[in-house]
């Protein structure tokens, strides 16, 4: 790496420099770089791909191998096709258990979807709250969200249990719908997303042709913030799509469980009564990452502009 | 607003634009702002105060066994700081406590340079590439957390996996499951599941770095490697800040993969590996949610420092 580092020779740099508006234009950050600098950055590339990818690529010819084939190509063999039983993969985990599998992934898409949904919303209203009016406590208000980031999920997850058992709310859909509507780290992104993206004197305007607040906020602002909202609402969801330690907690019926909780439990089955559901698992993990790829590439728009992420800083 | 400060700095442009408004809608907006707010601290109240609250009080209390029939029940009395003392001198606890922190400031340092590498990289690439390759590195942020881990632990095992049996091959025994190997195993996986997200939120970064700047060093005669060194990594310094403290929270705070490995190789994990799964299990094997919250709340000033150290040092003025 360090040879290939200081062998960055600067001979079609000149040239470079004259064609300085086209050059900009076509190339991000690293125009003008020789052709061995060029060939370092493709394998590090390359690279970073194959340690990406490979697992998931494991996993997905996995699937299609009978359990028996799976431990006969343990090794190298592992990363190909053998007998292609993917189908029957398939069926065994949407039948095992009269169809629990389904069942999993709907609870699942319900809570993610539902809670990143409410949290979304109320994360719009509270961070234009903050970021465009002025009120006692504003301060303090901020300081509380960000002093959260730094509290262990886990710190509250004890006492939240003792509450919601208290309450009844314990092994019920609200025991884990709940704590997802209120997300610190989604209001703080909406405050700094609203202080760059609307601009007051629009909201002064629509004040004084008579909007009221919430249609205010209902047509003007949430429409301006909409890029941001999505990013908002898919990093919600796919937070709590994989949270696991609360819903373990929380739920106890089986019919009642996420993804994340029944693999983990067919898992374990293996050392809790001898049953080797090896194959299951994989074929549903697979499909458990399904879901979450299509939706995350159908929204790529939002995460790839960077907008909201780049206010991270 | 390079700067890596968190807090609000909005202020001065709020109270600006407040003298230039009618006097009458100060007020009211005010309260209207407050509403907004609202639903968001009230559950803020229910869902984080509350349960603070309710942590900090249960851990100053203790059940003890009434009388001597044993089956009567038993009464909580108040005890005071008992419980901390005893978390104070629980070797148990703090061996778990140091392990994630060692752990935590070996793995964020290799997270955080991967990360920044793939950036980089990406960002020297030619702009048709760096759709297909960002893509790909954002994989395994598609993968959920136990899902990763279990595929990995599939992957690590010497009877599914393609690699135990390839390091065989090459005359290298390993068993990522014993002890020796199990961080390593476990950082790995972590850090496969991470470095697309930091990656994405470094890169953006790097975007918004003008333009201008690249040209002007190369005028001045800077290579490429030059411009990332002193240009781009100090620009992204941060979100590296950022993720870094995310990172470390999250790590403190593990549980899933300790959790997963368990049920591999229950002899290495013990049932008090981690500080999370020790609470977890004193909550709910040993039913003593008392000592689990006073443990918890030691938990939570640990990070809450950790956090705060860390902070410190990552905002210092650049010499």
């Amino acid at each position: 790496m360090t040879a290939t580092k200081t062998a960055a020779p600067n001979s079609t740099r000149p040239r470079r420099g004259r064609r300085k508006p086209r050059a900009a234009e076509d190339s991000p950050g690293g125009h003008g770089q020789s052709r061995a600098s060029q060939i370092f950055v493709l394998t590090g590339l390359a690279l970073f791909f194959v340690y990406s990818v490979a697992p998931v690529w494991w996993l997905i010819v996995a699937a299609t191998k009978d359990q028996r084939d799976l431990y006969a190509s343990a090794g190298v063999e592992g990363l190909w096709f053998k007998d292609f039983n993917f189908v029957e993969n398939l069926t065994q985990v949407l039948t095992y258990d009269d169809g629990i599998f389904a069942r999993w992934t709907l609870n699942t898409i319900f809570y993610s979807g539902t809670g990143a949904l409410v949290s979304t919303v109320i994360a719009l209203a509270a961070g234009y709250g903050i970021s465009k009016f002025r009120f006692r406590g504003r301060g303090i208000a901020m300081g509380f969200i960000v002093a959260t980031f730094l509290v262990p999920g886990m710190l509250l997850a004890f006492p939240l249990y003792l509450l919601f058992s208290k309450l009844g709310l314990v092994d019920t859909a609200w025991a884990v719908l709940i704590p997802s509507f209120i997300n610190a780290f989604s209001v703080y992104l909406a405050k700094v997303y609203c202080d760059s993206a609307v601009p007051d004197e629009l909201i002064d305007a629509a004040r004084v042709d008579g909007a009221g607040e919430l249609r205010v906020f209902g047509q003007i602002v949430v429409r301006i913030m909409s890029s941001g909202a999505a990013t908002i609402f898919l990093l919600a969801f796919v937070g709590s799509w994989n949270s696991f330690f609360l819903p373990l907690m929380m739920l106890r019926g089986s019919e009642k469980w996420t993804l994340a909780l029944g693999l983990y439990s067919w898992a374990g089955k293996r050392v809790e009564t001898g049953t080797d559901l090896t194959g299951l698992v994989i074929m549903g993990a697979l499909l458990s990452i399904i879901p979450l790829a299509v939706f995350m590439v159908a929204m790529s728009r939002f995460w790839r502009s960077g907008v909201t992420l780049g206010s991270l800083k | 607003m390079t700067s890596t400060g968190l807090a609000p700095d909005a202020d001065v442009g709020a109270d600006a634009r407040a003298s230039k408004r009618p006097r009458h809608w100060t007020y009211a907006l005010k309260w209207k702002g407050a509403a907004f707010t609202a639903p968001f601290f009230l559950g803020f109240v229910l869902l984080f105060i509350i349960p603070l609250g309710y942590a900090v009080w249960q851990s100053l209390y203790r059940e003890r066994a009434a009388g001597s029939l044993g089956l009567s029940g038993t009464v909580t009395e108040f005890v005071g700081f008992e419980n901390f003392a005893d978390v104070f001198e629980d070797p148990k606890f703090w061996t778990a406590m140091i392990r994630v922190l060692v752990f935590a400031f070996i793995l964020v340092p290799v997270m955080l340079s991967i990360s920044l590498a793939m950036a980089l990289l990406l960002d020297m690439a030619r702009r048709t590439a760096v759709r297909f390759y960002r893509l790909g590195f954002l994989v395994p942020y598609m993968v959920p957390g136990i899902v990763a881990a279990l595929m990995w632990i599939y992957i690590y095992s010497p009877r599914s996996g393609p690699i135990t049996p390839v390091f065989d091959g090459l005359g290298i025994g390993v068993n990522f499951f014993a002890s020796e190997m199990l961080w390593i195993s476990i950082g790995n996986l972590i850090v496969w599941n991470t470095i697309g997200f930091n990656m994405l939120i470094i890169y953006a970064g790097l975007l918004s770095v003008p333009r201008e700047l690249f040209e002007a060093a190369r005028l001045d005669g800077a290579g490429e490697w030059r411009i990332a060194w002193s240009i781009k990594i100090p620009h992204v310094r941060g979100p590296l800040a950022l993720t870094g403290m995310l990172a470390i929270i999250n790590l403190v705070q593990i549980f899933n993969e300790p959790v997963l490995f368990r049920q591999v190789s229950p002899e290495t994990v013990t049932k008090d590996f981690t500080p999370i799964l020790f609470i977890y299990n004193q909550a709910f094997n040993a039913n003593d949610y008392n000592y689990a919250a006073a443990l918890s709340v030691v938990l939570a000033l640990v990070v809450g420092a950790v956090s705060f150290v860390y902070y410190k040092l990552a905002n210092r003025p650049a010499s």
